[in-house]
């Protein structure tokens, strides 16, 4: 089922130059236009039944006008051209201004756009029709009734979002793009007695339309109802402080949540950061090499533009323990002085862009992950990671899904309820080892700008000591 | 639907009805109901005494649903309320309820058009940016001045809204409602020399920016932030715990589908379909759901259904009472619907708004246990972090991050950093003492809670 919304074709040229025209007449410094379709569907199949369809579409356009180091910033949901006006209007006068039409200088129009989305044109209709992906979630469904055991719940989700960008502002921005990024998964409550476990697993991916079907269901299912069982009868994590190996995959987002929001510009602007006075510093062990880029093919946070209408990029962000870059926005360059990087980004239109990760992850080491473990005489593994946050003076968490005790240099048994805890200033200098098994996975990021797709990733890497909060 | 430059986005509900009927007509479905939103937003948030973002949005929404020839149903929601837009998630929905579940087929609620609660809530106008803006700065300034420590407010907003909701369908229910809210909430960074930095803040609601208590927000922001310099480790092990009104209201929030009916049938809830009228609290231990409550800003007199907002008692005295359900939940479980829905091919259900109250009869001992005066040693937790991720609703356990402080003989020690984790269902039966003084939070209406043997990790 496509629901596609009309395209921002070439008739809209000449209503966006009016707009960036009467903004510039008002005296704004600049004013850049986000206009969105999007297009979403949602499929849930529960045990052996699709339980719930859930398509969607919206249009809207967010418009943001800076005077100064200030901005104002206007969604609606009206694409008129009444309703875009009555939006610069509102964010003209959040600054003070108002347009002054007899000035006829103070715009040159619209550069030829640059069209990233013309080759993505027929992506949401190459995505897998309704009841193939239906047919599709069921298989997995059926497939955790083959491997498991225990299993109360089945479930097999399905997320496509479809989105098409167009990007204009004062500055001479003029660029659409057409993103697509697909979600499936399965997660699996078991039960016995008293005992409980719930074990998920999500991939993503962006700009491949027939990814469900060539979705490994089967690797997928094995995988959760391994882990399930295995997680049904664990005992609950000790709690202290102890030397720890994150998996490689979803491990990533320890960096992602303890050291990326940190390197985000919103957060020095906020003065949030430890970081904001540490380029060309050391802040990591020498071991960590981390990269956010927006070019991996494929990748849940990849695309060819940000939503500022600026190409993507390879940002190194640490090289060999040192800061070498922040991750920058239009407005972060304008308030901290670091250079745009590709990566204002925003959920919608409802929102204005603002620093955001893309794919990131630390670099492969030379170590093999035996290596890690063998290396530790009693500590924690974790093998699949739940989710995290980070609080406004950099103090992170992370939930420990699958976790095993270390024992003398190996794995022994499985453990629950593990919270890894600590700060991003404290935890980098403790990663002394890295292994030769990079590999990302998809995930969502939630912050200023709204929920956004990204990728985290990592190999298996050993923090030396780390508090693990339990029972 | 109107939209006129100048003006709020409105709902015409009887334009909305007869567009929707005849469009129905023409693709012969006989069966349709859908809700639809609209809401203007402005807020501002400051950085140092200087405008940062100032926000606006109009917003629209609408979700139809449709019952097609076999009786299944499909749905499509869309933000654009055009002729156009309304056409397409009708098709829409009608093409999704070729995938239906034959199970579960959600019917009109038989209290769509009952009648609804009385809710005498003013609408406030709005104050405009402007205003807004001069407000926070001056809170920012007033929370800046409080304490030489504090010196910046990183996360700070000030809001104001005014929304309307519609719900109908095509056996003549109608629901509409308006509403006006704003919020304001303040949090402070403070440092001192050679220590880390400690955060804190706080949150008020009101129907209006104008009845926004943004003193009491300040005070709060300030003392919590202060009490936060004076910071030390803690010991892991097993303490005796007080919680605040806001941290037990978060906690039993996150464990809602203990209550919920579509998570029981689900199978994810510790409930089953035959919990009700068993123990699974201390027996002074009572919880409701009145989304009705006068503090409760965000309050609606129908649920995504139409069904009407009721006060519902979920534990009485410690023994499950009722759950809270949707048309479909409340028909499998062969009792009428609570007004907790929301509005899906598989509609979820929700709770409202929290009240906890207690029959604890006091003596002695337990009397000893106030949080303002008690000489034990104890810790008292006023922010639960992290609820996402520490949370497994359907286990029953929990292991969060929490900002809090170790009290000793009155003596009061920030926490550094600490996670407690827990059981829930072991928690609500080793409830130690509920404190007589319910308190009014935005989440819900609570006293300090306390609980003996908590486990928890901290970096000492």
């Amino acid at each position: 089922m496509a629901l596609k919304e009309e395209s921002f074709d070439s008739n809209w040229q000449p209503k966006l130059e009016s707009l960036l025209w009467r903004g510039r007449t008002a005296g704004a410094d600049l004013i850049e236009i986000f206009l969105e379709n999007t297009d979403h569907l949602g499929v849930l199949a529960e045990q052996d039944t699709i339980t719930s369809v859930n398509p969607s579409f919206s249009r809207g356009a967010g418009i943001r006008v800076f005077l100064g180091e200030r901005d104002g910033f206007v969604s609606t949901n009206d694409l008129s051209e009444s309703g875009l006006n009555l939006a610069l209007e509102q964010a003209l006068s959040m600054l003070g201004l108002q347009p002054n039409e007899a000035d006829y200088s103070s715009f040159d129009g619209l550069p030829k756009l640059r069209d990233f989305a013309i080759a993505k044109i027929q992506w949401l209709n190459s995505c897998p029709q309704l009841k193939q992906a239906s047919e599709r979630l069921l298989y997995g469904t059926n497939l955790l009734d083959n491997y498991g055991t225990h299993l109360q719940v089945r479930r097999g989700s399905y997320a496509r979002d479809w989105q098409e960008v167009l990007v204009a502002a004062s500055d001479g921005t003029y660029a659409r793009d057409i993103r697509l990024n697909q979600s499936m998964g399965l997660n699996v409550l078991a039960t016995d007695g008293q005992h409980r476990s719930s074990i998920g697993r999500r991939y993503g991916t962006s700009g491949r339309p027939e990814e469900l079907l060539e979705w490994d269901a089967e690797t997928c299912a094995r995988e959760v109802c391994e882990s399930a069982g295995t997680m049904l009868y664990a005992d609950y994590v000790e709690a202290g402080q102890m030397p720890v190996v994150l998996a490689n995959r979803f491990g990533g987002v320890i960096f992602h949540e303890a050291c990326g929001h940190l390197l985000e510009t919103t957060q020095i602007e906020r003065g949030t950061t430890p970081f904001s006075e540490k380029l060309n510093q050391p802040i990591a062990h020498e071991a960590v090499t981390a990269i956010d880029e927006g070019l991996t093919d494929g990748a849940f946070g990849s695309f060819c533009m940000d939503d500022e209408g600026m190409e993507a990029q390879r940002t190194v962000l640490i090289e060999n323990g040192v800061l070498k870059r922040f991750i920058s926005d239009r407005a972060g360059e304008l308030r901290t002085g670091h250079k745009r990087t590709g990566s204002g980004r925003r959920q919608a239109h409802t929102f204005a862009a603002a620093s955001r990760m893309r794919n990131t992850y630390i670099a492969a080491g030379p170590h093999t992950p035996d290596g890690l473990i063998s290396s530790i005489e009693r500590g924690l593994y974790c093998k699949s990671m739940g989710g995290g946050s980070v609080g406004p003076t950099g103090q992170f968490n992370f939930a420990v899904e699958e976790g095993y005790l270390i024992e003398q240099g190996a794995l022994s048994k499985p453990l629950k309820g593990a919270t890894l805890i600590g700060e991003a200033k404290e935890v980098m200098p403790r990663i002394s080892m890295c292994a030769n098994d990079l590999e990302l996975a998809a995930g969502f990021c939630g912050s200023v700008s709204g929920n956004i797709f990204v990728t985290v990733g990592q190999p298996h890497i050993k923090v030396d000591s780390i508090t693990v909060g339990g029972r | 639907m109107s939209t006129k430059p100048g003006k709020i986005i409105e709902l015409d509900s009887k334009a909305l009805r007869d567009k929707l009927s005849n469009l129905a007509k023409r693709e012969g479905i006989h069966q349709w109901d859908l809700g639809a939103a609209c809401s203007k937003d402005s807020s501002v948030q400051v950085d140092r005494g200087e405008a940062k973002q100032l926000k606006g949005a109009q917003r629209s929404s609408i979700t139809v649903r449709v019952w097609n020839n076999k009786g299944l149903v499909g749905i499509t929601s869309t933000s654009d309320l055009s002729d156009i837009g309304l056409e397409k998630a009708l098709i829409g929905a009608h093409q999704a309820s070729d995938f239906g579940n034959a199970n579960d087929i959600p019917a009109f609620s038989p209290l769509a058009k009952a009648p609804l609660p009385n809710l005498d809530r003013p609408l406030r106008p709005a104050q405009g940016i402007s205003r807004l803006l001069e407000l926070l700065k001056q809170a920012e300034a007033e929370l800046l001045s409080r304490h030489p420590a504090i010196q910046t407010v990183p996360y700070n907003a000030l809001g104001e809204t005014n929304s309307e909701r519609i719900y109908l369908n095509s056996d003549g229910a109608l629901r509409q409602m308006k509403r006006t809210d704003a919020c304001i909430y303040l949090y402070a960074r403070a440092e001192e020399d050679g220590r880390k930095p400690r955060s804190a803040g706080a949150v008020r609601l009101a129907v209006g920016s104008q009845d926004l208590d943004i003193k009491g927000c300040i005070d709060e922001a300030a003392e919590l932030t202060i009490s936060h310099l004076n910071y030390g480790p803690i010991d892991t092990g097993r303490y005796l715990v007080c919680f605040t009104p806001e941290a037990f209201l978060d906690l039993i929030g996150a464990f809602s589908s203990i209550f919920n009916a579509r998570s029981i049938l689900d199978g994810v809830s510790l409930s089953q379909r035959d919990s009700l009228g068993s123990s699974i609290a201390v027996p002074f231990f009572s919880l409701y759901d009145n989304g009705l409550h006068p503090a409760n800003v965000g309050a609606s007199t129908f649920d995504g259904e139409g069904t009407p907002t009721q006060k519902l008692c979920l534990i009485n005295q410690g023994r499950l009472e009722n759950f809270l359900h949707s048309e479909a939940t409340a028909r499998a479980f062969g009792v009428a619907p609570t007004g907790h829905a929301g509005l899906g091919a598989k509609v979820s259900v929700g709770p409202d708004w929290f009240e906890v109250s207690s029959t604890e009869t006091h003596n002695s001992t337990i009397n000893k246990l106030d949080h303002n005066s008690s000489q034990e040693t104890f810790v008292l937790i006023d922010g639960l972090n992290a609820l996402h991720a520490g949370v497994k609703a359907s286990q029953g356990s929990f292991s969060l991050p929490f900002s809090g402080w170790l009290l000793k003989k009155g003596e009061k020690i920030s926490i550094e950093a600490a996670t407690v984790a827990g059981d829930i269902r072991t928690l609500l039966n080793n409830i130690e003492h509920m404190e007589s003084e319910q308190v009014i939070t935005h989440n819900g209406l609570c006293p300090h809670v306390w609980i003996n043997g908590l486990s928890i990790s901290g970096e000492a």
